[in-house]
């Protein structure tokens, strides 16, 4: 390891480290526009001059200088200082002070650097440059005169997102950052750029003029909108939501956060179901909750099927499951009937970021950029990494990678193709996705347990078996016991009395015709059209949650708002409606039955990756058939907070269905 | 004065044929298997014996500059050698003159130069306005194919070696060594970081090294006659002949094979006619290409022509386009037509560069017409300091140096005409 002397500090750095990170271990803060942790190097900006001895009499970008033997770095020298002063002067000549109406104002980098390291006052008199905007889709809005040719956006769409959209045009001056012929950018991450660019040139379009950050207030959450549980802040003010924005935690999504989990945050707020109704002559009527919980008494026999949507906590699942009985719940609400009696079998064993180290990847029946887009992202970076080769079983679609795609029939799984097994025989990390488009099918799961089975997927230090789940709901559902045997179809068939519906908008109300339905959830979707009783509940932002992702990853969020009207948290709703019924729940707080739940499932009990052990069931793995299609048809809108929220119908409109928009001036 | 048998390129104003069989006629090609059979490491031995140095401006060994490429290369990452021919310094003509009446010689050193830095193709990077000159080269490098000279076993020697030429888009900043790199891969052209170093990894990851037209143009002559020959013309560090460019304001303006190291003086008076209108009319000299500082008369008249000489002055012999201006020139504006020149050719890709170069040429033209202050002066000077020494690439400097050398020698003309504009009378405050 390196030794290097940074300002007469010296400290020994890991190899390969750059002077820029030396500077920052050993505690100095360097100022830097273009470069990014998780980008490639790019030195453009030339904001992290410092002065290196050896080298040339003359500042150099600490950013792309590796870190060598013996280096003595200064970064408080008067030429260092100069250099700075020079760059900001240089990049404010043509940055359009208009900070009081920029959505980046409070929190822009070019705003905070300008007062540590400028100078204070420009000696530019000429005219400054304009730049046309840019249009760049319906989530990122552009203010291109802001831009400081920094190149973080253009790197994140080839390297993280994986589209060759945006780019430069132009040079000199007239360098000009833009997307492929001014078009949307086809990306589920694609709001990502906002948080990168370190101006106010690419903005949130939703966000646009509604807050400004320091009238926000700040909560920490996980997002709902996949399985992948993206951690994220809320910020919100009085009641309402503005915006969520990813927090870093590198095991889950780094520092990136889907589209989806940005901007459906608008539908918080649209299509809330705020008082109980009851369904009266066909008709939903606004009750009170005591004319509720009784209607629903009146079709209490001891015990009641529960269904649980996508998006539930662990908490409002077990409150249910503690009081309609453990033997009628189910969460997969479209239908999948898998075996769950190993919750190894049905888990994303690699882990997301585990992922990253496969050098061969199948994947059976999942199309991640639309079921998990950062897990895409990883899959991406193991190519990149480790040169991970990728095949898929499955309809051609575009994944934003180099995929071997080796068709749709699934008898692919059982009998491989010779170049699958020859790579899978070589691999030393090799690695099996099953996705939802494939659990639909019988045998495939047993096939696919085969197959690891065979070319020994798992293996010492590395499991390669992944089942991919893309609700959010899933995993900490399995683990509360949510899963019945046959699946929805066959819990329908007990013909239970009496069904509670938990946010579940994706099942099919046919099959419980001869129920008394109670949906407790938040957004007037298709549950509630279909309930007999509706007990308006919390969304995820308004609710202290434990959510479970497709890892296995047992995650804690905080509520950000209180629910609209009479909405109530959902595990108390069933509390008091536990009062009602005559068999009390034996908890008073969350806190009582968070305790309650760790007793039941200790797993849930503790933060972070629970713990599966590796079993196999064995399941029948006879494969015919094909896999006509993937679950996910429009990425924008999968839930019922999507449906409501008019970003996503906008996003699916354009990005989904080609809709032109015309400008309002045109 | 270089006598005429120790000429290079002996065909440099064309009065003979550019192809092969004239080339041969003139001593191209010859035994050239004999030239490569004494192996690699001997002949970047005997070009560093030889003490040529870069032609392409920088003036870096070339010897050196080869044996810093791998002496290994697998096929997978294999070398490769790229010629740069996109000359674009304004007052460069000299790499158009070798390829318009001479190609064979710079094919002929592709291939020892390539077979010496064991690389497996040479690409040449012809500047894109040249169309005439591409459609020569293309013409000799394909007579060289057909001959045998290129291709599987080249010139009978056993060595492997294809000869590509691609043509620019007219980008000045392509002519640096990474942005030709990156234009030769289909990408934007834009200067990458250095390091790694081409030769660590230059063209597609592997290593690769950038020469002038020039520099590998005289190779074979020197392996024919000798280091020891090349090496008995110029100075200490500064061996060889060069072609020197010399436009504006002499009498015959031309391109001439001389000694390195031959006085400013006799250059322009033996070969050119001397300055337009006698010497005392010579205002400034501009000695190698736009990019370096100019030089005033006074100064010029017994420099060395050679990297040292012109450097002990306070400019460079960059390209040895040696650029004359006499008192009729508008000196002022000759330098805002470089300013403009460079932020025009500004890739835009880092920050001093491209916002910089906007900066001082819009100064440069109030400087033009006087419609300034005294202290713009200064600012200016401030500016070229901020840009100079702080970009990823060489542009940033060469923006930089031909208004710090206005600078440096016009600064009273530049105040007068701020003093004239605002109606002051300079005369009358000394009268």
């Amino acid at each position: 390891m390196p030794k290097v002397t940074v300002d007469g500090l010296e400290i020994e750095v890991p190899q390969g480290a750059t002077v820029l990170q030396a500077c920052e271990m050993a505690g100095k803060e360097i100022p830097r526009f273009c470069y990014h942790e998780r980008l490639s190097i790019a030195g453009n900006c030339r904001m992290c001059l410092v002065e290196v001895a050896p080298g040339p009499p003359k500042p150099q970008a600490s950013c792309a200088l590796p870190a060598t033997e013996g280096q003595i770095i200064r970064t408080d020298t008067l030429m260092v200082k100069k250099a700075r002063e020079g760059v900001m002067e240089f990049l404010l000549i043509n940055h359009p002070l208009d900070c009081p109406i920029c959505d980046q104002g409070g929190e822009c980098d070019l705003q905070d650097q300008s007062v540590a390291f400028g100078r204070g006052a420009s000696r530019f008199e000429e005219n400054k440059r304009a730049v046309t905007e840019k249009y760049m889709g319906p989530l990122v809005k552009t203010v291109m005169t802001r831009c400081i040719q920094c190149t973080r956006c253009v790197r994140f769409a080839q390297e993280v997102a994986g589209i060759e959209e945006v780019g430069a045009i132009g040079r000199g001056e007239n360098l000009q950052i833009t997307t492929y012929l001014e078009h949307a950018m086809q990306s589920e991450l694609s709001g990502n750029v906002v948080d990168l660019c370190p101006v106010g040139a690419l903005t949130s379009k939703p966000y646009a003029f509604e807050a400004r950050p320091w009238e926000l207030k700040k909560t920490p959450s996980i997002d709902v909108m996949d399985a992948v549980g993206t951690n994220i802040r809320l910020d919100s003010r009085g009641r309402a939501v503005f915006r969520a924005l990813p927090r870093i935690n590198d095991d889950v999504n780094e520092e990136w956060a889907s589209d989806k989990t940005r901007h459906a945050v608008d539908g918080l707020t649209h299509r809330r179901l705020d008082k109980p109704y009851i369904r009266k002559d066909a008709k939903l009527v606004a009750a009170s909750w005591a004319e509720a919980f009784d209607a629903i008494k009146a079709h209490w026999t001891g015990e009641a099927a529960v269904v649980a949507g996508d998006q539930v906590d662990c908490e409002t699942m077990f409150a249910a499951r503690e009081l309609a009985g453990a033997s009628t719940l189910e969460g997969r609400q479209t239908g999948l009937a898998y075996d769950t009696s190993s919750l190894s079998a049905v888990n994303f064993n690699t882990t997301i970021a585990g992922i990253e180290n496969a050098d061969v990847i199948l994947l059976v029946g999942s199309d991640l950029r639309r079921e998990a887009p950062l897990v895409n992202t990883r899959i991406q970076k193991a190519m990149r990494k480790c040169g991970a080769k990728v095949f898929a079983i499955g309809p051609v679609t575009n994944l934003t990678y180099q995929v071997e795609w080796l068709g749709d029939d699934l008898s692919a799984l059982t009998k491989l193709p010779k170049l699958l097994s020859d790579a899978l025989k070589s691999a030393e990390r090799p690695a099996i996705i099953v996705g939802g488009g494939a659990l639909r099918y019988e045998g495939v799961h047993g096939a696919a347990l085969a197959l690891a089975n065979k070319y020994k997927l798992v293996r010492y230090g590395w499991n390669g078996f992944n089942v991919l789940h893309f609700a959010a709901a899933r995993m900490g559902g399995l683990m509360l016991g949510f899963a019945h045997d046959g699946g929805i179809k066959a819990l329908a068939a007990k013909k239970p009395k009496l069904a509670f519906f938990l946010g579940a908008d994706e099942a099919d109300y046919g099959l419980f015709a001869e129920s008394f339905k109670v949906y407790v959830g938040h957004h007037g979707d298709n549950g509630a059209h279909h309930a007999d009783v509706i007990l308006p509940g919390a969304a995820y932002s308004e609710k202290s949650g434990t959510y479970v992702n497709l890892e296995g990853r047992v995650q804690r969020g905080e509520r950000a708002v209180f629910p609209p009207g009479d909405a109530r948290e959902d595990w108390a709703i069933f509390r008091a409606l536990s009062d009602v019924l005559g068999k009390r729940l034996p908890f008073d707080s969350l806190d009582a039955l968070r305790a309650e739940m760790a007793k039941a499932v200790p797993a849930l009990g503790v933060e972070g990756l629970a713990d599966y052990g590796w079993s196999e069931p064995s399941l029948p793995s006879d494969v015919t058939g094909k896999i006509v299609d993937y679950p996910i048809k429009d990425f924008y809108l999968t839930n019922a907070i999507c449906r409501a929220s008019e970003t996503m119908q906008k996003c699916s409109a354009e990005l989904v269905h080609c809709t032109q928009f015309l400008e309002a001036a045109e | 004065m270089l006598a005429d048998k120790d000429r290079i390129f002996t065909n440099l104003y064309g009065y003979q044929e550019f192809a092969l069989k004239a080339a041969q006629a003139r001593g191209d090609w010859d035994k050239t298997v004999d030239l490569m059979k004494v192996g690699q490491d001997a002949i970047i031995e005997e070009v560093k014996a030889s003490g040529l140095r870069g032609r392409g401006g920088a003036g870096f060994p070339t010897g050196m500059k080869w044996s810093f490429m791998p002496k290994a290369p697998t096929p997978e990452r294999p070398n490769f050698l790229v010629i740069n021919a996109d000359e674009s310094e304004p007052g460069s003509c000299k790499d158009r003159e070798i390829i318009r009446h001479d190609p064979h010689k710079l094919i002929e050193g592709a291939l020892i130069a390539g077979f010496a830095m064991r690389a497996r193709a040479a690409y040449i990077y012809i500047r894109g306005e040249y169309i005439f000159e591409a459609k020569v080269l293309e013409n000799a490098v394909a007579e060289a194919y057909s001959a045998g000279l290129l291709g599987k076993n080249a010139a009978k020697s056993g060595y492997d070696f294809d000869v590509f030429v691609h043509r620019g888009a007219g980008a000045y900043i392509c002519g640096e060594e990474t942005a030709m790199i990156e234009s030769l891969e289909g990408k934007k052209g834009q200067p990458r970081l250095k390091p790694p170093f081409p030769a660590g990894a230059g063209l597609y990851g592997c290593p690769t090294t950038v020469n002038n037209v020039e520099s590998i143009a005289v190779v074979p002559t020197i392996l024919r006659r000798g280091a020891a020959w090349f090496k008995s013309f110029g100075r200490e560090n500064n061996h060889g002949t060069k072609l020197f460019q010399i436009s504006g304001h002499v009498e015959r303006p031309c391109v001439v094979e001389e000694e390195m190291g031959i006085p400013f003086f006799e250059l322009i008076e033996k070969h050119c006619g001397g300055v337009r209108g006698g010497w005392d009319n010579l205002l400034a000299v501009i000695p190698g290409g736009s990019s370096v500082p100019l030089v005033p008369a006074a100064m010029m008249m017994d420099v060395p022509m050679d990297f040292d000489g012109c450097k002990a002055v306070g400019s460079g012999l960059g390209t040895a386009a040696i650029i004359v201006m006499d008192k009729s020139t508008d000196i002022v504006r000759a330098i805002s037509r470089l300013s403009y020149f460079y932020k025009h050719e500004s890739c835009g890709q880092c920050t001093p560069c491209r916002e910089g170069t906007g900066w001082m040429w819009r100064v440069m033209e109030k400087m033009r017409t006087g419609n300034a202050e005294i202290g713009d002066i200064d600012t200016l000077y401030d500016v070229t300091k901020q840009v100079e020494g702080h970009t990823i690439c060489a542009l940033g400097d060469a923006a930089a140096w031909p208004i710090q050398g206005l600078i440096k020698h016009f600064r009273p003309e530049m105040e007068r005409r701020i003093h004239e504009a605002k109606g002051d009378n300079m005369l009358e405050a000394t009268e």
